[in-house]
């Protein structure tokens, strides 16, 4: 027994693990573990928390899971940025070594992406979708659930790597030979391809879930050229999503054969060949960025009209702009490896694609100038994050321009020049764009406001940390500094950028403080949102109270145009002016299920037994995921009905009801 | 009014911030690098970076110019003179605008970018030029020169004024095999074979490093470049072909272990260090290269 404890002991924690940080975060993980049992069990909200939110199947509800994910998640890779700054601020300082920092640049980098940018669109599809085109639900409200918890299980297998067992260290794009057996051995990297498989399989479904939303439920009159820019936004995130993830499963699922069962798809033996994984990776990874930005574009395209006051500029073009987009994202991959050989006139396609892309995103950044052109722009935090994005996104755009162009590339390659342009265009780009939807749907997602005052404090401290951040970085890219270094050598130059980049870092840190304080303040002193409507807005959504009701629209409106709901308070109509007694129905809504909690729990046990090669435990998951998919087959249980007279008190408490 | 006030100081601080960038652009430096090749290739390669960021300084100022008007004309404040036309939303011709200044902007980046691409994908003509095979090994570079028998780790010898082919693969995890005085990288990556030529124009030590992550090491793994003239390169590999010990087998096994070494010297160098076509290696992407200006890489084998 004692020797299987010490074996126990030995995989969990090996050797490489016990650092003080690391050891640290266990012990907070620990502590924060018991704090939430302690008042969970405290005040008896057991039962609370599994009726009203583990198995719900609501929209509204499954949005602000992700969005508490989501922003745990910034916090969590934002800790991690600022240890990679620190270890950077001066040359051969390191607090960290070696191992550990190619651990944070890994989980930095996946869980931005995949864990912190993708669960945080998800919260705004979730929250403002189905109001926005006049829909009560989802089309698929279980499969929702189960993304999500597919989702929040793979995140939590991911975070779980740094404190048992070791966490991933190649990259975030885990290139082989390099996540290799024989070059990595330890669970860190099978943690990476399994977290990334169950998270991706509900990012999948996700997709599939709104594109059939966007077709299918859509409010009568509510063309597709009536649909509000966020809504088409959506649409064509969805496609890029259902057709993006696949070559990235395909990619991680091989590496996770060559790994576990010594296949030889990416690996130097047997014929193998690394660059097969590379190309799959960013046949996925091109349209993924677009995949993060085009709903930030949706975004904007809600914002600016709002708040100057001002129907959105060449609506059409704004169309044609993001279906080009979409279709030229899966055009584009091969300008993240110019540098592999390829061969001249396939590097000159791709850089040729790479600058056409540009095109269609010109004309979006011009339509919102002109959208505030003859306007009259209130400056809120929302807002604001606008106007920060178009100049920041047009120089992040003017440096991706540069690496499409490819001999230029081949020196500013995997340079800091890289890093502080894909900084420049997700963080000014995507972060810019979801913080600006979070202050703007806020109301609407929790019944209050978040104070502007304090937000505009956070908003510049974010701004400013930002280009302190990066512009430095650029000059590095410049002076020759490749990326992912853990330290330098003095006589470089490169030190007193580097200070000043981890400067900026700091100040972005304080900036992501400011903006919790904001949360947690308006969480208890903010104004209450009593109309629905807080920033004059112009979409469905705001024709609802704040927080929207469970069934979202008492009775499904009838859209006669673009802006519909600002039509309707230029006409002096309101959703409420027709709404009689007599008009309310009984509604049929899905039932609240444990189905997805479960499900991503046994991916979860199934992931984990895989990630050690403890097949009991793996073969053991497995099942549970299939005996799960069976329940959810043949559960002919899952709807609930909601009676007309709890819905006519719902709305007769708005003052919603005619009398 | 406060507000407005609030933002001219944004304003002033966005201004002050390009100032100082300017600066520390216009003082730059020998550290920068990219800025101040010391080869035909890394020239080219800047000229064109130098002509890409005018061309997109252009879209930069225009997208500024006109934010920066529609910002500061309506604003939202009691008695803003300008004109507000809250249903005007969308001018065919500006519409079609945006399309055409992105795309011919675009376009003039475009030619350039083609004609230098496949001009740097050629050798240029010359009568001999100095072949090297690198392999990137955990955490460190072999330099192997099949015409002068001679190799060496983590340092190189080059002629000046003359290009260098050098043919690149690996022995472990990709790296990236970059000299930023001299231009631009290309991957090293086991079972492949990739082409990249460069040339001195200056004598001189130019740093290089590898630009993919590898592993623990690959901060570590930098290398240096000694430009010199031919005579004395030639000199040198007389010396290291006359002094320096053979490199065996064992000697190349010990180098494939994970660790990092300082710069050695080899008098010669086993063929079997070198993939060949016929042990199954491809040579996809070279094979142009390899095929229009071959000056017989594989005739060791």
């Amino acid at each position: 027994m004692p020797a299987f404890l010490l074996y126990l002991v030995h995989t969990l924690f090996p050797p490489d693990t016990r650092q003080p940080t690391e050891l640290g975060a266990d012990f907070m993980i620990l502590v924060t573990g018991i704090g939430i049992v302690f008042i969970l069990t405290r005040y008896q909200k057991w039962r609370w928390l599994w009726r009203e939110w583990l198995t719900t199947v609501d929209h509204k509800r499954i949005a602000i899971m992700y969005l508490i994910a989501a922003i745990a998640m910034l916090f969590r890779g934002g800790v991690d940025a600022l240890m990679l700054r620190t270890n950077l601020a001066l040359p051969n300082v390191r607090p960290i070594g070696a191992l550990e920092y190619n651990e944070v640049f890994t989980t930095h980098g996946t869980i931005m992406i995949f864990f912190m940018a993708m669960p945080f669109i998800f919260a705004l599809f979730n929250a403002v979708i189905p109001l926005q085109i006049g829909s009560r639900d989802v089309a698929f409200p279980r499969l929702n659930a189960m993304s999500y918890w597919l989702f929040a299980f793979g995140a939590i297998l991911f975070n779980i790597s740094f404190v048992i067992g070791g966490s991933p260290n190649a990259g975030w794009t885990g290139y082989p030979p390099l996540t290799e057996v024989a070059f990595n051995p330890g669970p860190g990297e099978s943690y990476y391809f399994l977290s990334l498989l169950i998270a991706g399989i509900g990012t999948t479904i996700t997709g599939i879930n709104f594109l059939v939303t966007i077709i299918r439920m859509r409010a009568p009159g509510m063309t597709l050229m009536r649909m509000p820019m966020f809504v088409w936004s959506v649409l064509t995130t969805s496609a890029l999503i259902i057709f993006a993830f696949p070559p990235l499963t395909v990619a991680l699922a091989l590496s996770l054969l060559d790994r576990t069962f010594g296949s030889s798809f990416f690996t130097l033996g047997h014929g193998g060949m690394p660059m097969m994984y590379v190309n799959l990776f960013w046949l996925f990874g091109h349209p993924e960025v677009y995949i993060v930005i085009l709903p930030a574009f949706g975004i904007f395209s809600e914002v600016v009209p709002t708040f100057s006051k001002k129907r959105l500029f060449g609506y059409t073009t704004m169309v044609i702009s993001l279906v080009s987009i979409m279709f030229l994202a899966y055009g584009t991959w091969v300008h993240h490896f110019f540098t592999m050989g390829a061969g001249p006139t396939v590097n000159a396609f791709f850089g040729l694609s790479t600058m056409l892309i540009a095109i269609p995103t010109g004309v979006k950044i011009f339509n919102w100038i002109f959208t505030m052109w003859g306007g009259r722009i209130r400056i809120t935090v929302a807002m604001l994050y606008q106007m920060a994005f178009i100049p920041t996104f047009v120089v992040g755009g003017a440096t991706g321009i540069m690496l499409s162009v490819v001999p230029a590339d081949y020196q500013l390659h995997n340079s800091y020049w890289v890093v502080a342009h894909f900084h420049n265009v997700l963080i000014g780009g995507t972060v810019f764009g979801l913080l600006s939807g979070l202050y703007y749907w806020w109301p609407k997602m929790f019944g209050f406001i978040l104070n502007e005052r304090q937000g505009k404090v956070a908003f510049w401290l974010f701004v400013i940390g930002f280009w302190v951040t990066f512009l430095p970085q650029y000059l590095l890219g410049l002076e020759g500094m490749t990326r992912r270094m853990y330290t330098y050598p003095f006589g470089f130059g490169w030190h007193e950028l580097n200070l000043i980049s981890t400067l900026g870092a700091f100040i972005m840190g304080a900036g992501f403080l400011a903006l919790v304080y904001n949360i947690v303040w308006s969480l208890r002193y903010g104004e209450r949102d009593l109309t629905g409507d807080p920033w004059n807005g112009r979409t469905l959504e705001w024709s609802l109270p704040s927080p929207a009701p469970e069934y979202n629209f008492a009775r499904i409106p009838v859209v006669h145009g673009v802006d519909e709901f600002w039509a309707m308070k230029e006409s002096g109509d309101t959703l409420a002016n027709h709404l009689r007694p007599q008009d309310v129905k009984t509604l049929e809504l899905p039932k609240n299920t444990g189905m997805p909690f479960m499900l991503g729990l046994s991916f979860f046990v199934g992931g984990f037994g895989m990630t050690f090669l403890w097949w009991p435990i793996a073969i053991f998951g497995g099942l549970g995921v299939v005996a799960c998919l069976l329940y959810a087959a043949f559960d002919y249980n899952d709807k609930k009905h909601l009676p007309a007279d709890v819905i006519r008190h719902t709305e007769r408490s708005w003052g919603r009801l005619q009398a | 009014m406060q507000r407005v006030r609030s933002s001219r100081r944004a304003l002033r601080m966005l201004a002050l911030a390009a100032l100082g960038i300017g600066l520390l652009v216009s003082g730059c430096g020998p550290q920068y690098v990219l800025l101040h090749p010391k080869g035909p290739v890394g020239l080219s390669e800047l000229h064109l970076m130098e002509f890409a960021a005018i061309a997109m300084a252009v879209i930069i100022l225009v997208v500024f110019v006109l934010f920066g008007i529609a910002v500061v004309r309506f604003r939202d404040y009691p008695g803003n003179p300008n004109p507000y036309t809250p249903h005007w939303h969308s001018h065919k011709w500006l519409e079609t605008l945006w399309f055409i200044i992105p795309a011919v902007i675009l376009a003039v980046i475009a030619v350039p970018t083609v004609n230098v691409t496949y001009a740097l994908a050629k050798l240029p003509p010359t009568k001999d030029p100095v072949v090297i095979n690198v392999t990137s090994l955990n955490w460190k570079w072999l330099f192997e020169y099949p015409n002068q028998k001679v190799a060496t780790v983590n340092y190189l010898y080059i002629p000046v004024g003359k290009p260098v082919l050098f043919h690149l693969t690996a022995d472990s995890p990709m790296n990236t095999f970059w000299v930023p005085s001299l231009g631009g990288m290309e991957y090293t990556m086991p079972g492949r074979v990739l082409p990249l030529w460069l040339e001195a124009s200056k004598p001189g030590v130019y740093w290089g490093h590898s630009g993919q992550f590898s592993g623990i090491d690959f901060e570590k793994m930098f290398f240096h470049v000694h430009a010199v003239t031919e005579s004395k390169f030639t000199a040198w590999t007389h010396r290291l072909r006359s002094s320096a010990p053979p490199m065996t087998l064992a000697a190349y096994h010990q180098l494939l272990r994970f660790n990092t070494v300082g710069s050695e010297s080899y008098s010669s160098f086993p063929a079997s260090t070198w993939p060949s076509v016929s042990h199954g290696f491809t040579l996809s992407g070279g094979m142009y290269l390899l095929k229009s200006n071959n000056p017989n890489p594989t005739a060791q084998h």
